[in-house]
């Protein structure tokens, strides 16, 4: 659980009750899927260390990520990587793409020689298709939205990383470019047995690249399971308007076909049950308690009470539902 | 139908320390009273420098260098700066990429909208003003009370909504929408998008929209118009363009697209987008075109109107080659996107 409050007493609890794990041994991408404020940022920043959180543990290997010193801490770093959202924010204009490379290369000892250094962020940049001799020596105001964010990975790929977190890494590329950097994700997932936590408000490209998924609403799980289910046929209330509003590029699926009209929250209700029952087009009495996950399947869950004939399952348990 | 609006052979070009870059090159459209043009297109394709010189909004270095802009039989490029300015919204209105970011977070959103409609219009008692601000307000689904608040106090999709309600204040006969959905998530992307659907639908307005969704366009548009480079690929309408896309960029572009059905194929569009200081000779697209002929070196293909009244700008469909001819050459040369983005990974070590 994750809550802040800067200037008022009252918090907001970015996440509540939220638990994961992903098998070292089992390398798989999860796709953390849900809308602005929906708490993704929030989990990713909490998986890096870059947050403690309120109540609960983040686990690594079996330590607590906030507990790491000296050695630990260092190799957590180094296996556990990132890709933020915007390729143009994240690279200092003053430095060549070299620098940006050698750095972790010098900070984590991974090369011997300059010559090795060197032979190690050619091979990486090959590893995400790029050609080293047209990125070397460049500035980065000389490279595309899409290349910058494929030194990005070839970043994160040269500390060889058993995970990696990538927070909306495709949103701000332009699409030709986003079917190439997701190919690269995958091929590192397959290839290099990296495990990807996938970051993203577009379940279009959770659908392609994803094997399970997590939707968040306001801090908490709406739905999770395997991404063909949850995404052809969802069961919570909210993933279904969700699924139902992306704009599909095919002109026989209209936009809206199936009519869940959604209710626009006019304010941030707090409120102590559903966190979508402000908008939900089916909100009864009960919702007015935090429902509880349910098991439709083998491999899908949904916090709804629409589904209530079904058993409970505790969210502590949740991962056992996500295929790898 | 009489076009509302005419772009006729507009150049644009940005003068920089590096070079000339032309921004568009001889670019022409023609859209009717309430039709709905979606331009796609790659960043730096010139989608956003058409949307600023149709508005004359093009700031140095860069300069509108010829062509004519005619909204419902007035030419804009030949107002002075003064017209103009009474033109911008009463004629043609602009939603800028971002919108949210353009209200101003210091004055209440009933004041931004009052000094729109001042501007063009001074004799208006304030009561009638405030009553067209109001209506807006409503027609865009939101509340009378917005006209009291500040930004800080609305959403994204609300902002957005505002920046719609100021754009249709006026009535302008084209509404130019640069991404207007690019900043929000899906479920509010789509309440806005219906917004300006409905607007659109009451003004009988023509409307403009800039992005590079193509979902968004399916569901959106009535004609797609293809960038590149700083100039029109291709010009169809939307069933056509997502069933048979006749110019190679587009193809490649149709065929990047997700879908339920063939899940984890990714097809890029391989190669880069050319740098606009640096375009290549002949056809801008030929460094990265699977069919490739020896004429697209060097000769650059005009837009010209096919026999079934598509609009492309392609030696395919030109230079006496039949459509069987082209065909042909498309056929020979299917398995170019096939290969994967990622060569063999597997093979360097």
């Amino acid at each position: 659980m994750y809550t802040r409050g800067l200037l008022s007493k009252t918090s907001t609890t970015a996440l509540n009750d939220v638990s994961l794990k992903l098998d070292e041994s089992e390398p798989t991408i999860l796709t953390v899927a849900g809308e602005s404020g929906s708490g993704k940022t929030t989990l990713a920043m909490l998986m890096l260390g870059f947050i403690a959180p309120s109540s609960g543990q983040i686990l690594y290997k079996g330590q607590d990520i906030s507990r790491l010193r000296g050695a630990d801490r260092m190799t957590f770093r180094r296996e556990v990587q990132a890709v933020f959202q915007d390729p143009f924010a994240v690279f200092n204009p003053f430095y060549t793409v070299d620098h940006l490379l050698t750095v972790p290369i010098q900070r984590f000892k991974l090369a011997k020689s300059k010559r090795e250094a060197r032979d190690k962020m050619e091979e990486a940049l090959t590893a995400v298709g790029l050609r080293p001799e047209d990125i070397l020596g460049r500035f980065p105001h000389q490279l595309s939205g899409g290349q910058r964010q494929r030194i990005n990975v070839a970043r994160a790929l040269l500390l060889r990383p058993r995970l990696l977190i990538a927070d909306e890494p495709v949103s701000m590329v332009d699409a030709s470019l986003r079917a190439n950097i997701l190919e690269t994700l995958r091929s590192l997932q397959k290839n290099y047995g990296v495990s990807i936590v996938y970051i993203t408000h577009d379940l279009t490209t959770a659908y392609h690249i994803a094997k399970s998924i997590v939707v968040l609403y306001r801090g908490a799980v709406m739905e999770a399971g395997d991404v063909d289910t949850v995404i052809k046929r969802p069961q919570h209330p909210y993933t279904q308007l969700l699924i139902d509003s992306i704009p599909w590029p095919d002109l026989s699926r209209r936009w809206g076909e199936t009519d869940i009209k959604a209710r626009e929250a006019e304010h941030q209700e707090i409120t102590t049950g559903c966190k979508f029952y402000p908008r939900c087009p089916f909100a009864m009495e009960k919702c007015t308690v935090a429902p509880p996950l349910f098991q439709l399947g083998t491999h899908q869950a949904a916090s709804c009470y629409l589904q209530d004939q079904h058993p409970t399952i505790p969210s502590e348990h949740l991962w056992k539902l996500l295929p790898v | 139908m009489k076009p509302v609006l005419q772009v006729l052979n507009l150049l644009v070009t940005y003068y920089t320390d590096a070079g000339r870059a032309k921004a568009l090159d001889d670019v022409s459209l023609t859209l009717n009273a309430g039709e709905k043009l979606g331009l796609v297109g790659e960043s730096g394709s010139g989608k956003s420098t058409m949307a600023l010189a149709m508005m004359r909004m093009i700031k140095p270095p860069g300069r509108i260098e010829g062509g004519q802009v005619i909204v419902d039989g007035t030419e804009l490029t030949k107002l002075s700066d003064e017209e103009m300015l009474k033109a911008r919204l009463s004629k043609i209105a602009y939603i800028p990429q971002g919108a949210m970011n353009s209200l101003n977070p210091v004055l209440r959103i009933g004041r931004q909208m009052v000094d729109a409609i001042k501007a063009h219009d001074d004799e208006a008692s304030r009561r009638t003003i405030e009553e067209r601000c109001m209506e807006a307000l409503e027609s865009v689904d939101l509340k009378r009370s917005v006209f009291k608040m500040y930004p800080h106090e609305l959403s994204g999709g609300m902002k957005q909504r505002v920046c719609i309600a100021i754009g249709i204040l006026l009535n302008p006969k084209v509404i130019i929408a640069d991404e207007p959905t690019s900043a929000l998530d899906v479920v509010t992307q789509r309440q806005v998008m219906e917004t300006i659907d409905r607007v659109q639908e009451q003004l009988g307005a023509a409307v403009i929209l800039i992005g590079h969704d193509m979902g968004l366009m399916a569901q959106f548009v009535d004609k797609v118009a293809v960038m590149y480079a700083g100039r029109l690929a291709e010009v169809s309408i939307v069933r056509d363009m997502f069933t048979d896309p006749k110019h190679p960029y587009a193809q490649a572009l149709i065929r990047s697209l997700p879908s339920l059905e063939n899940k984890g194929v990714f097809q890029g569009i391989p190669g880069l987008a050319p740098s606009l200081l640096r375009i290549p000779s002949g056809c801008a697209f030929h460094p990265r075109c699977p069919y490739r002929m020896d004429v697209c070196t060097t000769v650059r293909p005009e837009l010209e109107t096919l026999s079934n009244g598509r609009q492309v700008a392609c030696h395919l469909y030109t230079e006496g080659l039949t459509d069987a001819g082209a065909n042909g050459i498309q056929e020979r040369h299917q398995s170019v996107y096939a290969r994967p983005a990622v060569k063999d990974i597997d093979n360097r070590t």
